[in-house]
């Protein structure tokens, strides 16, 4: 049985009717790895915010359903929604910049959630945040835990802000393009050490990318989104034999091979793009009619 | 090699002590103004009118200041007269803030409907000129120190207002806001453990600026006689009376004057070097 389950979810901008995801459907079972990938702005990320309620102010969902371990969030009280999401799941950022609070030493930051979503007493929770630095490979723990984000190295705020995503064993987990803001030497240290963390809790995982060589060699499926609407969900495995979907197909021309990086790329063609459009055009007239 | 970085630096700091100093040494002189002051700043005498400061011919002892021309010590009244300027500085400048930053943050992180009503506010305050806006308050209420805390206090709050609710909107759009969202977090708990450590420090720097310009009103106000009664020696009301006499004793006028200058400016140069201080990119 799948934990996550999306079903035909629409989001729109705000005080238009533009949609920005149009029907998404999208499952990730209890231990598994599902990679998302598309073009920028192809709703990627609005799929992560609306199951962990951080939509952006301007994004409202007009229809469907986001099922978190057989409850649907959308039917749930705002404070109950609240508190379901931060129990059961949690985001791997992709700026890790920003996504620690400048004025605020590390310790609180991991251990707030603990005290706050499990009433755990500051000591356990302490002791815990401790427990996951060092889980993540953090020399030091006790001193990181006393430092503030910007006396840490990039990669450093990176592995704080994986074990206190782990930190309080969630089911699910959203990884945001979770390299893409790091230097190179250590996005494959990076990726490697969610990957060991996911493996090691069962967490399943959505792990939002525009690299289809770590889709290849991470997930267990993957989804292809286009302008807010899913082009093709498969099997990994069977996806990168043959991909069903012409989209999908020059997406897959477009990407780099490990085995091959001279091989020369071929950009998605016209008319490719002209069929993917034509599909979100025909989505938006049954949706409107 | 000169290096800039510890250069702009050194400087910043020698301007944060030089201000602070100047500060420490004027609370600590209107703190203890009844034991440090050398006569009674209201006792007048007119076998002393008009005595010179200490260095100059005919000088007395004990008149380090000076005279002005009813008799009353120069030094005293300056002293007595920094009670007030600190006092106002003080109390409207940290109101200010208080409601400035309050309705600042409420706009910036809250928005919807709040930040419409609190920004619409806003601009149809700062349509008024502020000045006018401040006589006609005292007009109503009557002079006195309440109405000059009041006046500065309504004045100013929209400054508070501005900046903070800018930065309160910067900071509700990074991500570790997000994080503490999807945390559980309610709404005024992130408001207050996650946004305002990171806005305090603008608040700081606007409170220090805010006391200067404080310090500045209350002079204007005591200047044309529209703040505490005439008797209660304040630096507005010395430099007016110092006016009259400039010719016979420069002195009346002179020192107030230094006074309000070494104070206005030390709190705009302590804004300036916290602000310098607080910036992580010079740290
Ligand atoms: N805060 C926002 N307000 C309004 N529209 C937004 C906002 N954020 C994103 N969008 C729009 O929503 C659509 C989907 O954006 P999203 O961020 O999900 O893309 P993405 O697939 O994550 O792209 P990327 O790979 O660049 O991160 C885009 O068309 C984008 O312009
Ligand atoms: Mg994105």
């Amino acid at each position: 049985m799948s934990f996550l389950k999306i079903r035909d979810l629409s989001v729109i901008l705000r005080g238009t009717n533009h949609r920005l995801l149009r029907g998404v459907s999208l499952d990730v079972g209890a231990t598994e790895v599902m990679g998302l990938v598309g073009e920028s702005g192809a709703g990627k990320s609005m799929i992560g915010k609306a199951v962990l309620g951080i939509l952006p102010r301007s994004a409202r969902i007009v229809g469907g359903s986001i099922e978190l371990d057989g409850v649907d969030l959308l039917t749930l009280p705002p404070r109950q929604r609240r508190h379901l999401i931060g129990q059961k799941a949690a985001l791997i950022p992709q700026d890790p910049l920003t996504a620690l609070n400048p004025a605020r030493r590390i310790g609180p930051q991991i251990s707030d959630r603990l005290v706050d979503i499990l009433g755990w007493d500051k000591a356990r929770a302490r002791a815990r945040a401790e427990e996951i630095l060092h889980d993540v490979h953090i020399p030091q723990p006790d001193r990181v835990l006393r430092a503030y984000p910007h006396e840490l190295s990039g990669g450093m705020r990176q592995r704080v802000l994986i074990a206190s995503a782990f930190a309080a064993e969630p089911r699910l987990i959203v990884a945001d393009e979770p390299t893409t803001a790091l230097d190179v030497t250590v996005q494959k240290q990076i990726l490697k050490l969610i990957f060991e963390m996911q493996a090691r809790h069962g967490t399943a995982l959505l792990f939002v990318t525009h690299d289809l060589g770590v889709v290849s060699k991470i997930c267990q499926r993957l989804t292809v989104l286009y302008g807010g609407l899913v082009m093709e969900e498969a099997e990994v495995g069977a996806f990168f034999e043959a991909p069903r979907h012409a989209y999908s197909r020059a997406l897959l021309a477009a990407t780099p091979r490990h085995t091959d990086p001279t091989a020369d790329l071929t950009p998605v063609p016209e008319a490719v793009i002209a069929e993917a459009r034509r599909a979100v055009a025909e989505a938006d007239q049954r949706w409107h009619a | 090699m000169l290096d800039g970085r510890s250069l702009v630096k050194r400087t910043a700091g020698l301007r944060l002590w030089l201000s602070a100093g100047w500060l420490t040494a004027l609370v600590i002189g209107a703190v203890f103004a009844p034991w440090i002051a050398p006569q009674d700043p209201l006792m007048q005498d007119l076998f002393t009118s008009r005595l010179p400061p200490f260095w100059m011919d005919g000088a007395e002892p004990g008149y380090w200041l000076g005279t002005d021309s009813l008799g009353r010590d120069v030094l005293s009244r300056i002293l007595y007269g920094g009670r007030v300027a600190l006092i106002v500085a003080l109390i409207a400048g940290t109101a200010t803030a208080l409601i400035g930053a309050t309705l600042g943050l409420i706009a910036g992180y809250y928005r919807g409907w709040a930040d419409m009503v609190i920004s619409r506010l806003v601009d149809i305050w700062m349509a008024f000129p502020p000045v006018l806006f401040a006589i006609l308050l005292i007009a109503v209420m009557g002079t006195g120190l309440t109405s000059v805390v009041v006046a500065i206090i309504v004045i100013d709050w929209t400054r508070f207002a501005r900046v903070v609710r800018a930065e309160a909107m910067a900071q509700g759009a990074m991500d570790y806001v997000a994080s503490a969202q999807i945390a559980g977090r309610g709404r005024m708990s992130t408001l207050l453990t996650e946004i305002l450590p990171n806005v305090l420090s603008t608040i700081t720097v606007l409170l220090t600026l805010e006391m200067g310009i404080a310090v500045i009103v209350e002079a204007i106000l005591s200047f044309v006689n529209l703040s505490v009664s005439t008797d209660d020696p304040t630096w507005g009301g010395m430099i007016a009376e110092g006016r009259l006499s400039i010719h016979q004793a420069w002195w009346v006028l002179v020192f107030p004057l230094i006074a309000l200058f070494l104070t206005v400016l030390s709190f705009s140069q302590l804004g300036e070097g916290l602000k310098d201080r607080f910036d992580p990119v010079l740290n």
